[in-house]
Formats: C-alpha cells, sequence, structure tokens
C-alpha cells in the first residue's frame, strides 16, 4: 500500500484544498507535512481529512518562501513520513523547490500535472500541445498538482494535534525582502476571474482613419476589466512591443502573455480582441471554457475553429459599446 | 568581483512548426524539424551576456544537451547573439526525457570547466523548458552542484557594489516576490527576463564560430534512461470547435451579446 504525503506550505490556500483532496482520493496511507511561520491554523482546517498524521515544519525561518529553508523543511518532511507518493499544490512556492527535494529524496518528480487517476497522471508536453497519460514505478514519486484542477476538499475543521519535525538549516544567504505589485489600479492579472479579456497586437496599428489609437485602446480595456473584473492577457507580438520601448499599453508587461512562451490560464470564458496568430488562441486557451473572438478578419484561421463564436468587427468599436452598456447597468 | 555565468539552455521544434507525437514516445520527423534555443533559455542568454558585458571579467558559458547536427544549426542562429563558450553534450532534447536524468549531464559538464569557481558561479537557464515544460532540470542541477540559492521564474537581476543581488522572481496573481541574496552561487531560472533579442552581431557570430565548432567536435555522445516515465498515452487534444462567424452585425448588437454571455 502507497504512503502518501500532502505536502503543502501553510498559507497555501485554495490549491493546497485542491491537492488534499486529490491526494485523498489516491487511497492508500494518507499523512499531512505542512511547514511555515505558523502550521496549526491550517492543520485546524483541516483536521477531518483522516491523516495518519500530521506532521510540521514552524518557526520564523519557514516564513519566508527561499529555496534553502524551504528544501530543509520538505526534504525533513518527506524523510520523517516515509512517503511513496508525495502530492504538493504548484504554487510557486512548492515549484521553487519540489524537483529539488525529489532529488535529495533519491526520488523523481512530475510538475504541472493536471490530473489524477487510476495510476496515472495527465500532464502536457511541448507547451499544452499533446496531453499525456503517464507513470512511474520509481519510489518516492513527487507530484505536483496544478491548481483549478481538482475539487476543493471540504471536511469539516477541528484541533489538529500536530507533530514537529526538527530540520537542520544551511547557513541563509538569501533574504525575501517584499512582494512588487503593480498599483492596483493597474492590476490586470487574475486567477479567479471568470472571464479572460485577451488582447492582441492591432489595438496598437493603425485604424482607419490612418492612426494609431493606443491612448484609447488603453481606456476601454482597462475599463472592460473595471468594470467585469475579468482578467487580461496578452498575445507574445503585443507584450514584445513594450519590451522594444514602444510607447503601448501602459499596463501591458511580459507577466500578461498567454501562449507558447506564456501561461496558460484557467478561466470560464475568454474574449480575444485584435490577437492574429496560434498562441493566444491555441495554447493561450487551451484551459479556457467558453471562447470568443473579436477580429476584422473573417478568414482569421487562428480563431476559426479555435472560438466558439467570432464576431467580424471593429474591436475599438465594439468594446467602445460593450463599456458602454456595462457602465449603464 | 567578476562572474562565471553559466547557461544551460537546449533545443526545441520552432513554436511555429505542427507537432504530432509518435510511438516512443517522440515527435514525428523530430529530427527534420527546425529547432530553435529554447525560448527561456534564449532569454537568460541575453541577460548573462548583459550582466558579463557590465561586469568586467565575467564570462559567459552555454551548455547545452542536444543532438550534436541540430545543435550546430541553431548556434548559427545564437552564436551572432552574444559572446559565449559552448560546451556541448551529445544527448537527446526530447521533451519525453526525464529532467532527472539531463540534469546531472548538465552538472558534470558545469563541473569540468577549468577553473570554475563556486564563489564566482551563476546557473542562469529558463525556469522551464518549452519541450518538457517541468521547471524540474535547473533545480537539480543547483542540487548536484551543492547551490542552495535558487530563484525560479526570475525577471530580474541587479548587482550591488558589495557582490549581492536583488532578484525578482514570479509569483501569483502577476506579482513579483523580491529577494536580496549575499552572492554567487546561485541558480536562476529565468522567465522573460526585461531585455529585449539584440540584433545580430557578425563580428561576435565570427568570435564565437571559432571556437564553437571545435566544442561541437569535442561533445561527447551520452545515452540516457528512457524508462523512468511509463507513457500510456501521448495525444493531440481534440478541441476542433465549429466556430459561429458574425458578419454584419452591428456593433452595439454584438455589444449586448458579449455583455450577455460574460454575465451568464
Amino acid at each position: 500500500m502507497e504512503t502518501v504525503l500532502f505536502l503543502s506550505h501553510a498559507d497555501a490556500g485554495k490549491p493546497a484544498l485542491e491537492t488534499l483532496a486529490a491526494a485523498k482520493a489516491l487511497g492508500g496511507t494518507l499523512v499531512v507535512g505542512l511547514f511555515g511561520a505558523d502550521v496549526q491554523a491550517f492543520a485546524n482546517e483541516i483536521a477531518g481529512c483522516r491523516a495518519t498524521k500530521i506532521l510540521g515544519v514552524a518557526g520564523a525561518d519557514f516564513a519566508q518562501a527561499r529555496y534553502a529553508s524551504d528544501a530543509a523543511a520538505a526534504e525533513a518532511l518527506v524523510k520523517a513520513s516515509k512517503a511513496t507518493i508525495v502530492v504538493a499544490p504548484a504554487t510557486s512556492r512548492m515549484n521553487r523547490i519540489v524537483s529539488g527535494v525529489a532529488h535529495r529524496c533519491g526520488g523523481r518528480a512530475d510538475t504541472h500535472v493536471t490530473g489524477l487517476a487510476g495510476g496515472n497522471i495527465t500532464r502536457w508536453y511541448y507547451r499544452q500541445r499533446m496531453e499525456s497519460q503517464q507513470s512511474r514505478t520509481h519510489r518516492p514519486w513527487f507530484i505536483a498538482l496544478d491548481p483549478g484542477c481538482h475539487a476543493a476538499y471540504a471536511g469539516a475543521p477541528g484541533t489538529a494535534t500536530v507533530e514537529a519535525v526538527s530540520v537542520v538549516l544551511p547557513a541563509m544567504k538569501t533574504q525575501v525582502t517584499g512582494v512588487k505589485a503593480p498599483e492596483s489600479s493597474q492590476q490586470t492579472i487574475r486567477p479567479d476571474a471568470k472571464v479572460l479579456l485577451v488582447a492582441g497586437a492591432g489595438w496598437t496599428k493603425k485604424q482607419p482613419d490612418g492612426q494609431t489609437h493606443v491612448p484609447e485602446a488603453a481606456d476601454l480595456i482597462m475599463g472592460f476589466l473595471n468594470a467585469t473584473k475579468a482578467s487580461l492577457g496578452s498575445s507574445k507580438s503585443l507584450v514584445d512591443l513594450s519590451g522594444e520601448g514602444q510607447a503601448v499599453l501602459p499596463f501591458m508587461s511580459h507577466l500578461n502573455q498567454i501562449g507558447q512562451t506564456g501561461s496558460t490560464p484557467r478561466h470560464a470564458k475568454g474574449l480575444s480582441t485584435c490577437c492574429h496568430g496560434e498562441e493566444p488562441h491555441a495554447v493561450g486557451w487551451r484551459f479556457i471554457g467558453e471562447r470568443r473572438a473579436i477580429n476584422l478578419d473573417a478568414n482569421c484561421g487562428w480563431a476559426r475553429g479555435k472560438a466558439d463564436v467570432l464576431y467580424v468587427a471593429d474591436a475599438f468599436a465594439v468594446m467602445r459599446k460593450v463599456n458602454e452598456l456595462l457602465a449603464s447597468q | 568581483m567578476s562572474y562565471q555565468i553559466v547557461v544551460c539552455g537546449s533545443i526545441v521544434p520552432d513554436p511555429l512548426q505542427t507537432l504530432e507525437p509518435v510511438a516512443g514516445p517522440a515527435l514525428k520527423n523530430e529530427m527534420m524539424l527546425p529547432s530553435v534555443l529554447d525560448p527561456w533559455a534564449w532569454h537568460s542568454l541575453f541577460e548573462a551576456a548583459h550582466l558579463a558585458k557590465n561586469v568586467a571579467g565575467s564570462k559567459v558559458y552555454l551548455v547545452s544537451v542536444a543532438p550534436k547536427a541540430k545543435l550546430q544549426q541553431v548556434m548559427m542562429t545564437v552564436g551572432q547573439k552574444a559572446p559565449f563558450e559552448l560546451i556541448a553534450v551529445d544527448g537527446p532534447a526530447s521533451g519525453f526525457t526525464d529532467a532527472a536524468e539531463i540534469a546531472p549531464l548538465l552538472a558534470d559538464a558545469i563541473k569540468s570547466i577549468p577553473g570554475l569557481d563556486q564563489s564566482k558561479l551563476l546557473v542562469f537557464g529558463g525556469w522551464e523548458s518549452a519541450s518538457r515544460g517541468a521547471g524540474s532540470t535547473m533545480q537539480i542541477v543547483g542540487e548536484l552542484l551543492g547551490i542552495v540559492n535558487q530563484f525560479q521564474g526570475v525577471d530580474k537581476l541587479t548587482v550591488g557594489a558589495d557582490g549581492s543581488f536583488e532578484i525578482l522572481e514570479r509569483i501569483e496573481g502577476g506579482k513579483h516576490q523580491v529577494s536580496k541574496c549575499a552572492g554567487a552561487p546561485a541558480v536562476l531560472g529565468w522567465a522573460t527576463g526585461s531585455l529585449p533579442e539584440p540584433p545580430n552581431n557578425p563580428q561576435i557570430g565570427m568570435q564565437n564560430m571559432r571556437a564553437i565548432m571545435p566544442a561541437l567536435q569535442k561533445a561527447k555522445p551520452t545515452k540516457v534512461a528512457t524508462d523512468a516515465v511509463k507513457f500510456a498515452s501521448v495525444a493531440l487534444p481534440k478541441q476542433q470547435r465549429q466556430t459561429k462567424i458574425v458578419k454584419d452585425m452591428p456593433a452595439d448588437e454584438i455589444a449586448k451579446e458579449i455583455v450577455a454571455w460574460i454575465q451568464e
């Protein structure tokens, strides 16, 4: 029988609850391993998960999301649990360490896993171009499950008994000094949003009057985002324009990029505007549920077959009207 | 203070190519597909060259595990962009090869650099590849080299006068975590960074090619285990949609449809 360790930092939130549910569904003996500044609160939240034990590494040294201390904590938890399968949420903090820890523990890791069932995992290769069902016989087997791929654990909270695990830390040469976020008015990436608006380079091109209208494009896009609380994605060509120093959409950065060298976000709905090319429509939309596109080119081969509805229209005119409607409600 | 900046990067099929899996698994006509340097490794190479240019005495190495013949083609382009010394390992570049098999090859190649000094060592690479997309290789390379200052999804590195550096790493929600590291050695898995692609420089190209060809000739052939992962299936997604094309509809009608749709 497998010993399944659910391994997470204690402040991972919903992705941790999703991963815990996936770990439980694997069967076997469930052990929980948590690390962070304080692990008791989260241990209490999941006290009803029927783990045979809850192991914890807690203290100020583990408050920071830092490779040296996180990897040491995770290594100690894995070794203490004697796990054969380790399941972790694919947060940025866990993604930073999971393969390194697997190496330390003599294990192998599979990351960006999107499904776990019947002894196989599902993950994608070549930037979401092809999907694989695969497994390993090697143990311990580390699995990092992407957020949004499993229903979250929803058991009753309780009072958990956490068994403390000691860790010997190496010399710390790294200190996390803070988080840099865009101003709230410029915050355009919202992973939990229902809708993803994808903006393409067409927004910055010359319009029928022979002029570019970048400031208006920026206002229309931000107006839509503010009214709907949608998340903003971008084609590579648009963010590359920003990197080349051209005066383009001021809130756009590489972090918005979706597709081959960007992200593949998960949202219920996606609306692409002024996009021409595979990246936004094929790869970047891989995990978007319902999809619509606004495009002047009726023959855009990238939108056809990828979007549910293609509006052949001027995105400036349509989005202006959309924002007016939203404002009037 | 100077740095030995080692960039780890392999090759991937040109993103514009149609890819199809075949038994193995492998890509159909894999050796015939035009290749490019992995996109995130590509960014990290620019960042490495930029850093080396600004810190006197620094040098950039590019360590690559890839089929020698394909790597040679890719180097014709890459060699025009930035000065570096190539250390080539003749091995697989397939996304289906386990990262745990590739990382030791890279680590051994790094260890073989004459005069390698850990106190000056910065190991760069992409935070993920465009083939496997696992984000595993750099972590394992760091572990094999005994480096516990590791950063993934790096977009910016700022070196201080005292040799310390500030790193911006991507985290959730479009934010960056800011860290301060006392100094080398460190592993940095780069995201897109902040530098545009440098223009081709024929002088750099000539200088690089003089060393690239011998490095390719010296590349040792390696074999890696291919049975670590049991692939039950690898398939293209079936996501062809029946797209409804809406033409000649006034903008305000389209807007009404869209608003109703997003509010469903």
